[in-house]
């Protein structure tokens, strides 16, 4: 029988999503022991053409030439499946979403024309019809091997949607919060981590987007009384996954208060 | 006379997207461009208006090979515009977290990346047949690195335990011990690596380019020191902007770098490194260095590889003496209050010199933000390198010269995500 095609493709993006792929190795091996790893620059010259059984993508789309790349790229693919915060929220490149995009390229280039870039960052299911996404900033290696499994074996994959408070219990870390009055997006953010930060003895900064039933109209009002600034809420929630739906609503109502409050 | 244009569409085993155009006309190279077509993600915007604290979480992303890297350099330009001092202790660790990065990215590198050009492989992967053990040596040494800085850093991608002015948490004198066996048999192991490298047949070509390192008194240079370059001046830090310009170029997302004062291009890196502090390597390096006669000035962009297995051992070697001596530090992090000012400050990533400079304001806003990442300062070189590799191998079919320019490209390990904050090969003859 023919082992499952996999493929690997990049947008914008730092390229630690794929290498957790590399760092994964040999338990991708053992796990799947069952893919052919096809198309996967970072890795290999070896390159084939489509189709692909799994294509994962990692980045965001910022360039006219990449919104187009990933038409050809879903056309190719059984499964798709994107990778990271970038490519399933638009990343911390999401940023100028907000923003003049003009200006940010004349900040950075001298002759911003020689080089195409699109008004916004966006995530890949914006583009095209995506069968998984994997959060993370990077993803989790485990979580990413798991869910290559469940597809490979025609199952839905399913990663956990609690938020990390639930993870810090669980591991007996000592809430930051409530023993430091340190500011955790814990609350609000999915698991995928193990409580990574609290264990290191700072507040979570969201790595992983908004957990399912994240309630972040309460968290800001927790936040405020213990004096943290709107704007600074809004800053903390404007990070990786800004973009994300959950996060990006909850920002955009803190600086528009702020806006009302200074009227 | 026919014109002919030689393209590689992708550079593979690199870090990030990128191409390569050659245009020949007969027997003469016209033109050579290393196409850096990485979307820009437009970092130093992004920047402005957020609080400083948020410099070492947000460089981090711009690399994922790297961010060490990034966070090193930021809090110590962080750490200069507020006026912070740090202990003995904490630069210690942070030279420790150094080099797990370096471990973890020469290993990769070393084994998956570049050696298999050497021996005909398209990959690491592909190698592992025929070379299992080397594979296999090299897949544990790139663990050892990600454990190191997951254990100090909290995570090998993106570390979360790096904060201006020091560390979140330092982990306990127990937990480093726990990875003291494994260094002692990485560091055997990675002078293993280093001799098998050193066998290899490597073509000839010189380049004359211009060396660019840190330099410090009394170590192998990481986190500190001055800039040294091959021609014998020093230039302070705080002259960096003065000495290096960065320059956009139509074809690509990167800026190419030059040196001021002679107009000319120059490179950083480990070849870079070794050429300029060969005397502070630690002791099993210089006495390797000298066992496999390595050139006390390699010119030869193709080795390296070579001077990367050095600096593998010594990275291992003082890691180890970290370890070992590692009482836990007491104060993980020092405090600090906010005031206008200016701080800049370059470190050693793997793929050589990067600079950070950021203007912060009295309510520790970030105003500006200016990062100069160590690829697209070589890219200039690069090019100037593969002109002179192309002329030597001209005479060879396309495909043939096509792979031989992606052979070259990849002894620099560019790191193209970092570079715009890289390949396709194409030859075009006339
Ligand atoms: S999600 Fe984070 S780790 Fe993954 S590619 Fe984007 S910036 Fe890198
Ligand atoms: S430390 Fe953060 S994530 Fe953990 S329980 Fe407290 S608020 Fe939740
Ligand atoms: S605690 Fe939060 S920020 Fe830290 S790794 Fe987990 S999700 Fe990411």
């Amino acid at each position: 029988m023919c082992k499952p095609r996999l493929a690997v493709f990049k947008f914008a993006s730092c390229d630690g999503c794929q290498l957790s792929l590399l760092d994964a190795e040999d338990h991708l091996l053992a796990v799947a022991d069952a893919v052919e790893i096809v198309y996967f620059p970072e890795a290999t010259s070896h390159m084939e053409e489509g189709p692909y059984d799994i294509a994962l993508v990692e980045g965001s789309i910022t360039t006219p030439h990449d919104a187009e790349r990933i038409q050809q790229i879903r056309k190719d693919a059984r499964y798709l499946m994107t990778i990271g915060a970038c490519a399933t929220a638009g990343g911390i490149q999401a940023l100028r979403n907000w923003a003049d995009k003009d200006e940010f390229m004349q900040a950075v280039y001298a002759t911003p024309d020689y080089i195409q870039v699109l008004e916004t960052s966006t995530p890949i299911a914006e583009h095209v019809q995506v069968d998984f996404e994997l959060r993370g900033c990077p993803i989790n290696q485990y979580q990413l091997i798991e869910v290559i499994r469940s597809l490979l074996a025609g199952q839905t994959p399913r990663t956990p949607r609690h938020s990390v408070c639930l993870d810090c219990k669980r591991r007996g870390t000592v809430c930051v919060t409530v023993a430091q009055g340190t500011a955790c997006l814990g609350p609000v953010t999915q698991s995928g981590c193990h409580a990574l930060c609290p264990s290191y003895n700072r507040g979570c900064y969201g790595c992983f987007g908004p957990a399912l039933q994240a309630n972040l109209v309460s968290l800001s009002a927790q936040m405020e009384r213990e004096g943290a600034s709107k704007a600074e809420i809004a800053h903390k929630l404007k990070n990786f996954n800004a973009y994300a739906p959950a996060f990006r609503t909850e920002s955009t109502r803190l600086v528009q208060l702020e806006g009302d409050q200074r009227g | 006379m026919t014109e002919r244009k030689i393209k590689v569409e992708t550079l593979t085993r690199v870090e990030g997207e990128g191409g390569l155009y050659v245009r020949l006309q007969g027997e003469q190279v016209q033109e050579v461009r290393l196409e850096i077509y990485e979307p820009p993600r437009l970092f130093e915007a992004i920047l402005r208006g957020r609080p400083l604290e948020d410099a070492p979480d947000i460089t981090a992303r711009i690399c994922g090979i790297c961010p060490v890297a990034y966070q090193m350099s930021s809090v110590h330009a962080m750490e200069m515009a507020l006026g912070v001092e740090i202990t003995p202790e904490i630069r210690r660790l942070r030279r420790l977290l150094y080099c797990g990065e370096w471990i973890e990215s020469h290993g990769l590198h070393m084994h998956l990346l570049h050696a298999p050009d050497f021996l005909g492989f398209e990959s690491g992967l592909a190698m592992a047949k025929q070379f299992p053990d080397e594979v296999n040596r090299g897949l544990r040494l790139k663990k050892h690195g990600n454990q190191l800085v997951d254990l100090l850093g909290g995570r090998a991608i993106h570390p979360v335990n790096v904060c201006v002015g020091g560390f979140y948490r330092i982990p306990s004198r127990n937990e480093f011990q726990k990875l003291v066996p494994d260094f002692e048999w990485g560091l055997n192991a990675a002078i293993e690596t280093t001799r098998w490298v050193a066998g290899f047949e490597y073509p000839e070509l010189e380049s004359d380019c211009e060396f660019v390192s840190l330099s410090h008194p009394d170590e192998y240079p990481m986190n500190e020191g001055v800039m040294q370059t091959s021609s014998g001046d020093q230039i302070e830090i705080s002259d960096y902007r003065e000495e290096f310009q960065e320059q956009q170029v139509p074809h690509s997302t990167a800026l190419h770098a030059i040196r001021k004062t002679t107009g000319r291009p120059y490179l950083l890196g480990p070849l870079s490194r070794v050429n300029l502090n060969r005397d502070r390597l630690s002791p099993s390096a210089r006495q390797l260095a000298d066992e496999i006669a390595f050139e006390p000035e390699c010119r030869n962009p193709h080795r390296a590889i070579i001077a990367r297995g050095l600096e593998l051992v010594h990275s291992y070697e003082e890691a180890l003496q970290i370890l070992r001596d590692e009482h836990s530090t007491k104060q993980p992090r020092m405090t600090y209050e906010y005031q206008a000012g200016v701080g800049m400050s370059a470190t050693e990533a793997p793929r050589g010199t990067l600079f950070h400079r950021y203007e912060i304001d009295a309510e520790g806003k970030i105003v500006e933000a200016d990062i100069i990442p160590p690829t697209s300062q070589n890219q200039a070189q690069i090019e100037v390198d593969l002109k002179a590799w192309v002329r030597q191998v001209i005479e060879k079919e396309e495909s043939q010269v096509a792979r031989l320019c992606e052979n070259l490209v990849r002894a620099y390990d560019p790191c193209i995500s970092c570079s715009t904050h890289f390949l396709n090969v194409t030859i075009e003859r006339s």
